[in-house]
C-alpha cells in the first residue's frame, strides 16, 4: 500500500514538473528545452527569450501551480469539512465575495465621478478584502449555528447576496467598465508579476501550512463531528481554522487570478480516486500535485489558439467531464 | 469499583429561553467491567442522559464525576482518553477500510502527524479481533453489512482503549441474529476487559438477559438501578411502561398485549403446549376461568373438545369461532 502511494507521488510529481517545462515553453513563440536551460542556467539576461521566460512565462506557471495547489486543498477542506462530495470554496461566498470586490471598484469608478485609481493593487486589495468580509460573516454565523449543512446553506445565501450586488453594479455602469468586470471574471494566470508574487507565495504557503497543521482533524471530521468530538476535537476551533485556510488559499488566489471554476470540486475526488484513500496525510499532498498539473495543462491549452482563451473556460470544460466520467466510473 | 457517578443530577435542554427538565436528581453509579442497559419508554430521556454522561452537553444542575474528578473541568482532549462513544450516526467513509476507522480509535493517544507505533498497531489489530472481523480488516467499508459497521464502530471504541464506552442505540437497524449478536459480545466485552460499557437500547429481552444492571427510565419517576431480576420482581417494570395495550409479563420477561377478553374456557394437560395454546387462545378473545362450559385437554398431539380431536390450533380456533 505504502510503496503504492510512493510510486505514485514520483510518478505524479515527474508529471507535473514535465508539464511545468512544457508550460515554459509553449506560446505564441515556443522555446526548446536548450533555449530555456541556456537562459536559467548560463543567466543570459538581454535576450528575448529571457524577458518572456523570466518576466512572463515563468510567473505564469509558477501561478498556474500556485492556483492548482490552493484552489484543490481549499476544495478538499471544504468537503471533508461538509461531508459533500459537491463543496469547494466557492460554496462559502469566497469567489463572490472578492467579485462584489473587484466590481465595486472598477464600476463605482465609472458610477462616480471620483476618480479612482484603477491599477492592479486596488482590484486585488478589494478582492481580498471582499472575499473577506463575506468569511469573517461565514465564521461568524459557524459560531451561532452548530451544522455544517446550515452552514452551507448560510455560505450559499452569502454568495447569492454578493453575486446579486454584482448585478445591480452591472446594471448601473457603463459598458467599458462591464467589459472590464467580465474579463476579470474569465480568469488569467498572467496578472501575477514578481511584484504580486511576493504578497501570493506567503499567503498561499500559509494556507496550505495550516491545512497540513490541520489534517489529522480533518481525517477524524470524516466520522461526523459527534465521533470527532468523541476522539477530543474542538469542532469549533478546527472549523474555524479550515475556514481560515480556506479563505487565505482560495481568497488570495480569486484576487490574483479571478474567478477559476471547477479546480476545488474535481481534483479532491481525482486524488481520492488516484490514490484510494481518505487520509489527508496522502491527500493533501496528492491534491496539491494534481491541481497544479490540472491547472498547467489548462494553461497550456489556452496558449494552443492564436488568441489565448480564459482560463476560467478551459479548466470548466476540462473539470465538469471528469466530475461526469467519476460518478459513472463508480456506478 | 466505581468509575462514574452522578451527584444531584439534573439533565434537560434549553430550548428558545426556556428550560425543559428531562430528569432531575439522579444518582448513579457505573463500576468497572459492568454493562448496564439504559432502558426506558422514547421521550424518558435516554439520549439526554447518555450526552450528558459523555460531557457532550451540560447538565442543568448537579455534576458528573470520572474518578472523582468533575467532568465539566475535564479538558476535551482528556475526556477522549476516558470515555469513547459508539452513535447512531451513519459512518460512510470513500476508500476507508475496516483497519482505517478502527485507527481512528488511537487518535487521542498520537501526536499531530497520527504516527501509530507498532504497538498501537497491534492494539488495533485485537480490537478488530474482538468483534471478530479479523478476516475483513482490509476490507472497504461500503462492502460491509449493518451488523460489520456496527462492530467496526466498537472496535473502534475498543482501540480508544479507554476505561468506559458509550453507546447510543447499539442494536438500532440490525436484525435478530445481528441484535443478539452485538449484546453478547458487549456483555463479553465488558467481563473481559474490565471496561464499563454504559448502552442505551429499545430491546427489552435482550438486555434482561445480557446486563449486569438496568437503568430504568420513567418519564415520572425517575431512573431506578438495579439488577433485572430484582426490578422484575419489585413490578418496576410494569410501572415504567405503564399502558392500557400491554403489560409486563413476569413469567417470561417480555411485552405482552392486553387482548379484550370475552369469552371463557378451561383448559388442561401437557405443560409445553399449554404455553402456545394459551397463547393462542388469549389472542382470540379467551379468558382462561376454572371449569368453564367449553372445557379444552391438551395431548401430546392434539386438542380435544367435547369427544372430538382437533390436531392443529387452527382447527380448534375454527371450531371455537363457529361453536359462538
Amino acid at each position: 500500500m505504502k510503496s503504492r502511494s510512493f510510486i505514485l507521488f514520483l510518478s505524479l510529481s515527474l508529471l507535473m514538473l514535465g508539464l511545468f517545462f512544457v508550460d515554459l515553453a509553449w506560446g505564441s513563440i515556443h522555446l526548446s528545452l536548450r533555449e530555456i536551460l541556456s537562459v536559467f542556467l548560463e543567466k543570459e539576461s538581454n535576450g528575448i527569450n529571457s524577458e518572456i521566460l523570466l518576466n512572463f512565462r515563468l510567473p505564469k506557471a509558477i501561478t498556474a501551480v500556485l492556483a492548482g495547489a490552493s484552489l484543490s486543498v481549499a476544495g478538499l477542506m471544504m468537503q471533508t469539512l461538509f461531508r459533500n462530495p459537491l463543496a469547494d470554496p466557492y460554496i462559502l461566498g469566497v469567489s463572490s465575495g472578492a467579485s462584489f470586490g473587484v466590481a465595486l471598484v472598477m464600476m463605482a469608478a465609472s458610477i462616480f465621478p471620483v476618480v479612482f485609481i484603477s491599477s492592479g493593487w486596488a482590484l486585488i486589495a478589494a478582492a481580498i478584502v471582499g472575499a473577506s468580509v463575506v468569511l469573517l460573516l461565514v465564521v461568524g454565523v459557524s459560531f451561532k449555528v452548530n451544522n455544517s449543512i446550515s452552514l452551507l446553506i448560510v455560505g450559499l445565501m452569502f454568495g447569492t447576496i454578493a453575486g446579486s450586488l454584482v448585478s445591480v453594479l452591472q446594471n448601473l455602469s457603463n459598458p467599458d467598465a462591464i467589459k472590464l468586470f467580465v474579463m476579470w471574471t474569465f480568469g488569467s494566470l498572467s496578472a501575477v508579476n514578481w511584484t504580486y508574487m511576493q504578497v501570493l507565495l506567503p499567503v498561499v504557503l500559509t494556507g496550505i501550512g495550516l491545512a497540513f497543521f490541520l489534517q489529522k482533524r480533518l481525517d477524524g471530521f470524516l466520522l461526523g463531528e459527534n465521533y470527532a468530538r468523541g476522539l477530543g476535537i474542538s469542532i469549533q476551533q478546527t472549523r474555524f481554522l479550515i475556514v481560515i485556510a480556506t479563505g487565505l488559499l482560495a481568497g488570495g488566489i480569486t484576487a490574483f487570478t479571478g474567478p477559476i471554476a471547477f479546480v476545488g470540486v474535481a481534483i479532491p475526488h481525482i486524488a481520492r480516486g488516484i490514490f484510494r484513500t481518505s487520509s489527508h496525510k496522502i491527500l493533501l499532498p496528492a491534491v496539491i500535485i494534481c491541481g497544479a498539473s490540472l491547472l498547467l495543462i489548462c494553461d497550456i491549452i489556452t496558449q494552443i489558439p492564436t488568441y489565448t482563451l480564459p482560463i476560467n473556460t478551459v479548466s470548466a470544460l476540462f473539470g465538469a467531464p471528469i466530475i461526469i466520467w467519476i460518478i459513472l466510473k463508480k456506478k | 469499583m466505581s468509575i462514574l457517578k452522578t451527584q444531584n443530577l439534573t439533565i434537560g435542554y434549553s430550548k428558545k429561553g426556556k428550560t425543559v427538565v428531562v430528569q432531575s436528581d439522579l444518582n448513579l453509579e457505573l463500576r468497572a467491567g459492568e454493562l448496564v442497559c439504559l432502558i426506558g419508554p422514547n421521550g424518558s430521556g435516554k439520549s439526554t442522559l447518555l450526552r450528558t454522561l459523555a460531557g457532550l452537553q451540560k447538565p442543568l444542575m448537579g455534576n458528573v464525576s470520572i474518578d472523582g474528578q468533575n467532568i465539566a473541568r475535564i479538558s476535551i482532549q482528556d475526556k477522549a482518553l476516558l470515555i469513547s462513544i459508539v452513535l447512531t450516526d451513519r459512518v460512510d467513509i470513500e476508500n476507508a477500510t475496516v483497519h482505517d476507522i478502527v485507527s481512528f480509535g488511537r487518535h487521542p493517544h498520537s501526536n499531530w502527524w497520527g504516527k501509530i507505533s507498532e504497538e498501537e498497531e497491534t492494539l488495533i489489530l485485537e480490537a478488530i479481533e474482538m468483534v471478530h472481523l479479523e478476516k475483513k480488516t482490509n476490507q472497504l467499508l461500503n462492502e460491509l453489512s449493518d451488523g460489520e459497521l456496527q462492530r467496526v464502530m466498537i472496535a473502534k471504541a475498543l482501540a480508544q482503549d479507554t476505561p468506559i464506552i458509550m453507546l447510543d442505540e447499539p442494536t438500532a437497524h440490525l436484525d435478530l441474529p445481528n441484535r443478539v449478536e452485538i449484546m453478547l459480545l458487549l456483555h463479553k466485552l465488558a467481563h473481559k476487559t474490565g471496561k464499563a460499557i454504559l448502552i442505551s437500547t429499545h430491546e427489552l429481552d435482550l438486555a434482561l438477559q445480557a446486563a449486569d444492571k438496568i437503568w430504568l427510565m420513567s418519564t415520572t419517576k425517575g431512573i431506578q438501578s438495579g439488577v433485572p431480576e430484582d426490578l422484575v420482581f419489585n413490578g418496576s417494570f410494569n410501572e415504567a411502561f405503564q399502558s392500557k395495550s400491554y403489560f409486563f409479563n413476569e413469567a417470561n420477561g417480555n411485552f405482552s398485549m392486553n387482548y379484550p377478553m370475552t369469552r371463557k374456557v378451561w383448559v388442561t394437560g401437557d405443560k409445553t403446549r399449554m404455553y402456545w395454546t394459551l397463547r393462542a387462545l388469549a389472542r382470540a378473545g379467551y379468558m382462561v376461568v376454572r371449569d368453564a362450559e367449553i372445557q379444552i385437554s391438551v395431548t401430546d398431539d392434539s386438542w380435544i373438545i367435547q369427544n372430538q380431536t382437533y390436531e392443529t390450533i387452527a382447527q380448534l380456533l375454527d371450531f371455537l369461532n363457529n361453536n359462538e
